[in-house]
Formats: structure tokens, C-alpha cells, sequence
């Protein structure tokens, strides 16, 4: 397993979990349509979330729009 | 009306809403059509698995270019980075940048706002910056190559209006980007007086999203704002410190 943060709270993936696989464990919808990642403050582009694979004690960050502004 | 072009957009309106502070998503709609908005900004937050019913897609439904903002960040980079994640989220390099310094008054922070605006600019942004009055930085943030200005009325959320229209008018007369008054908003008159001020549109969102019936003072401000406008371009009057008859003062009837 490969612990995390993700969206703030501590999260225990499958070795070999990449932001493809975050973005879902946050519960976005799977197509992650109008979804964002970042691992560690750096923009992961959606063409890349299947490759990236997550470190140990990384920090995921998934968003989305919402209400604002 | 002539329509309100920003960078390479062109908009049949002149109000911009804030989708934030609505009750709920059906409450959004009925506003976001009642005033007649073309655009309209949105937050990014982290996901929430409980959420139900996606916003873009309403405002995809309702006619809106979904503008998404930095609203919660304090630091040029943290706004970038926001910046940057919006891009990705919803395909657009359009932000309307906000960089807050201080979490009362909810003043943008000038140093870290015109950092993150030239490092969005160079990045290949459209940004559209949240500032204060200030019509010194109005001008570096047009320099710095931002697609407008959206000088404050008065601070975000409080209803107060233009607190300072000496300075709103100094931003006018001396930008070459459209000016958005932003924030502030309280009612009608305050959207008008802004039109009237100059200003090329007006954003607002509290002001209809707390208001007691959103979608009537959604409708109130589309006219507001319209009503501002004509009234901008058909000259108003000079104001004057002594009555003008309005009335012929020839051929007044000698009755005493």
C-alpha cells in the first residue's frame, strides 16, 4: 500500500496507484470531467493521471468547480 | 447596448455574476437567467463526493462562459497554482484572479496580486484581476498585460457600494482595458452608479445571492446596469448650485 494525503485526509492506496486512481478514490465522477489534480502543488495534467504513480507520503490534491466568487 | 468585448470575447451583457452564497442550485438558475448574464464565475474546491448536480454543466445550460476565480488564496503562487488547475479543469486560460491580504476585510493583497497576474500573463492567461480602488495599480495591472481591471466598490460580500467614486473615476478616465466595477454591490443603484461612472460592466454575487428573492433583484440589477449604461452614453446634465427654470421665462402672464 502507498499512504497518501489526499484532499487532505490520509489514505491508503494499492502499490502502484497513480492519480487516475486518487482522482477516483476522492469521488469524482469517473469520466473526472471538470476535475483538477495536483500532487505536492504541481499540476498534474489529465494526460498524464494514468502514468503518474504516487509516492509515499505525497500530498493529492483533486478539486472541481463549485459555487463561487 | 453595444456588446462588452474582452480580449477576444465579445458579451451581449454587461452584468457578470458570482455564483457563490445561492441556497441551492435551482435558486442559481432562476437567477442566472433572470439577469440576463453571459458570464459567470465559479470557485475551485476539492471534490466532494456528496455533491449532487454538476455547475458547469448549468451554466453550460444556461448561455454562461464559466469563469472560474482564486478565491481563498493569499499568495501569488498559490493563486497560480489555482490559476493553473482551473485550466485544466475547465479547458479555459480565463481567471479572474483574486489575491486576498487580509482575511477580514477581504482587501486583496497589491504586491502578491500584480506577481501573480505578470507570471499568469507570461503564462498565457486572459486575467481579469480582483483589486482594490487604487487607480496606481489599476495601471500596473493593465501594463502587466491583464484583459481588464475590477476595482472594488467596497469590500467583498458587504453591500456598501462605491465607497470612493472619486478614485473609480480616475481608474476610468485613464484605462485602456474595460473596467468591471467588482464587489461591493449593495442594490440597483449602486450597479447604476457604476454604469454611470463609466465602468464597462459590473460583477456582483451577494447582492442577488443573499438577497431575499434572488432572481427579482437578478432582474432588478440587469435593468440597473442597463439603465447605467444609456444613461452614461446620452450625456447626462451638468450639475449646477442653483435652479435653471425648465419652463419658458418669456411671455409670463402679468396676473397681479
Amino acid at each position: 500500500m502507498v499512504s497518501v494525503t489526499l484532499n487532505g485526509e490520509a489514505r491508503e492506496l494499492p502499490d502502484g496507484a497513480t492519480v487516475a486512481d486518487a482522482v477516483r478514490a476522492a469521488g469524482a465522477r469517473e469520466d473526472g470531467r471538470g476535475v483538477a489534480a495536483a500532487v505536492d502543488g504541481e499540476v498534474v495534467p489529465r494526460g498524464r493521471w494514468q502514468a503518474r504513480e504516487l509516492a509515499g507520503d505525497e500530498r493529492v490534491e483533486v478539486l472541481q468547480a463549485v459555487q463561487g466568487g | 447596448m453595444s456588446p462588452l468585448v474582452i480580449a477576444d470575447r465579445s458579451f451581449g451583457s454587461r452584468l457578470i455574476v458570482g455564483t457563490g452564497g445561492f441556497a441551492s442550485l435551482d435558486a442559481m438558475r432562476a437567477a442566472v437567467e433572470a439577469s440576463g448574464a453571459e458570464m459567470a464565475t465559479v470557485a475551485l474546491r476539492r471534490v466532494d463526493p456528496a455533491a449532487r448536480g454538476s455547475i458547469v454543466e448549468l451554466l453550460d445550460d444556461c448561455g454562461c462562459f464559466v469563469l472560474p476565480n482564486t478565491a481563498g488564496c493569499f499568495t501569488a503562487r498559490d493563486a497560480v497554482t489555482t490559476a493553473r488547475l482551473a485550466r485544466e479543469a475547465l479547458e479555459t486560460d480565463w481567471v479572474k484572479l483574486e489575491v486576498i491580504g487580509d482575511d477580514k476585510t477581504l482587501l486583496p493583497d497589491p504586491g502578491e496580486l500584480l506577481a501573480a497576474a505578470e507570471q499568469l500573463v507570461a503564462d498565457g492567461f486572459t486575467v481579469l484581476p480582483y483589486t482594490s480602488d487604487d487607480p496606481v495599480l489599476a495601471r500596473r495591472l493593465e501594463d502587466a498585460g491583464c484583459a481588464a481591471v475590477m476595482p472594488l466598490g467596497s469590500p467583498i460580500g458587504s453591500g456598501m457600494g462605491i465607497a470612493n467614486p472619486y478614485n473609480l473615476r480616475l481608474i476610468v478616465e485613464s484605462a485602456r482595458v474595460p473596467v468591471i466595477l467588482d464587489a461591493g454591490i449593495g442594490t440597483a443603484s449602486d450597479a447604476a452608479l457604476a454604469m454611470e461612472a463609466g465602468c464597462d460592466a459590473v460583477l456582483l454575487a451577494s447582492a442577488v445571492s443573499r438577497a431575499k428573492d434572488p432572481a427579482a433583484m437578478a432582474a432588478a440589477m440587469r435593468k440597473a446596469v442597463e439603465a447605467g449604461y444609456a444613461a452614461r452614453h446620452a450625456g447626462r446634465i451638468p450639475r449646477r448650485r442653483y435652479g435653471q427654470p425648465s419652463s419658458p421665462t418669456e411671455g409670463v402672464a402679468e396676473l397681479t
